[in-house]
């Protein structure tokens, strides 16, 4: 019984990790409209170019967070939060019997 | 030889005093790391913990490099800027003026007159953020793939703000948070609090995520190699052989061009929020009223 429920436990901390990975979609599409936007000034006035760069830069790290934060939670799905609920089930376990 | 070009015996102490932290920090790193079988994924190694009233303090491996860093950017400044002289004649002062005057430059063109003087704190935290990540191109753990110190840097982002937000008065201050309307209160605490936590994940999640993935890569390229070339005879078949240049192509994008990017940005997040903070119509007016006052 106890290997069927860690076993959910770790299958679940990997599928909430893939299921936050989905929003890198967001970051994505914010990102390519603000490169893509950045090329159309560039094009239009190339002696801008360097201002038009630093500035996509900082609105592409600014679009990025969301995409950062949900990274930031599967990461933590994988790596830490196994570990943390397996020991949260035995402890309980432990206290009942 | 000439007097210009002299390499004189301070020089070589000082450039000592610049590799010396470093050598100190990757002897400590070889001597206390525990020894590993195959590739893991960890934090920061924790040393030793000080015990403190409220919680213990742990001693971990990145606030050591963080440390040792610092004292290393310490002796490179006095290395680049000792025994400079009113006309520059050496590379080295030229260098230093270039260095000084880019980050003058940006300074002035993001944050405007008021705040000339922050170019030496913007230069220190781009310094510091760009050679902490470099830090991990000499095997050592990079101080910005651990949260505390970035989230320690991101706080003092938030004192200055809050700092430059009250220069017209607590009152102002609080008076701002019901700005448009006063149904708004909550949300501009919460908008607030986010101002150093995205700065926080945004530069630890940007690092940490390339390490990992960089390590995983690493881990992938030992099972393939083993998998394709564990034929061949003897000790040939145990060496990774697949491991060789891949992953060095990979650093170059998740630790240099990655870091030094965070490190623009961070700087640049920096200068606009204590920029934008500074209520600097309502602070003219302020004065004016007192000098009316006054006079």
């Amino acid at each position: 019984m106890l290997e069927i429920a860690i076993g959910i436990i770790i299958g679940c901390c990997a599928l909430g990790a893939g299921i936050a990975a989905i929003a890198g979609i967001g970051p994505g599409i914010g990102e390519g409209n603000a490169v893509a936007s950045a090329c159309e000034a560039v094009g239009r006035q190339p002696e801008s170019r360097s201002a038009v760069t630093s500035t996509m830069l900082l609105g592409c790290a600014v679009a990025e967070t969301t995409g950062i934060y949900a990274l930031f939670i599967a990461i933590m799905l994988i790596f830490v939060a196994p570990n943390m609920f397996v020991n949260v089930l035995l402890r309980a376990i432990a206290s009942i019997g | 030889m000439n007097d210009k070009t002299k390499f004189r015996l301070i020089d070589i102490l000082l450039i000592i005093g610049m590799i010396l932290p470093l050598a100190a920090a990757m002897a400590v790193k070889i001597l206390f790391t525990p020894y590993e079988e195959g590739i893991a994924v960890h934090g920061a190694l924790v040393f030793f913990t000080i015990p403190m009233p409220l919680q213990e303090l742990p001693i971990a491996e990145s606030q050591i490099n963080s440390w040792m860093l610092i004292i290393s950017i310490f002796f490179f400044c006095l290395f680049m800027t000792h025994g400079t002289k009113e006309k520059a004649d050496t590379k080295r002062q030229h260098i230093c003026e270039w260095i000084v005057e880019k980050t003058d430059s940006l300074v002035g063109e993001n944050m405007g007159e008021y705040f000339k003087g922050f170019s030496p704190f913007v230069g220190a935290v781009l310094a510091l953020s760009a050679f902490s990540s470099l830090l991990s191109l000499l095997g050592l753990y990079a101080p910005t793939s651990d949260i505390n110190i970035i989230a320690g840097w991101a706080i003092l982002v938030f004192l200055l703000i809050t700092y430059y937000k009250m220069k017209c008065g607590p009152l102002h201050y609080l008076k701002s948070f019901t700005e448009p309307v006063a149904v708004m209160l909550p949300m501009n605490i919460i908008s607030e609090i986010a101002t150093p936590v995205s700065m926080t994940f945004r530069h630890y999640g940007n690092v940490m995520s390339g390490s990992i993935i960089s390590i995983l890569i690493a881990a992938a390229l030992q099972g393939l190699s083993r998998l394709l070339l564990g034929w061949l005879p003897g000790v040939l078949g145990e060496i990774p052989f697949l491991q060789i240049g891949l992953p060095a192509v990979l650093s170059v994008y998740f630790d240099v061009f990655s870091g030094m990017l965070q490190a623009f940005i961070f700087a640049m997040l920096t200068m606009m929020y204590v920029s934008s903070a500074f209520p600097a119509d309502d602070y003219a007016a302020r004065q004016a009223r007192k000098r009316k006052k006054n006079a």
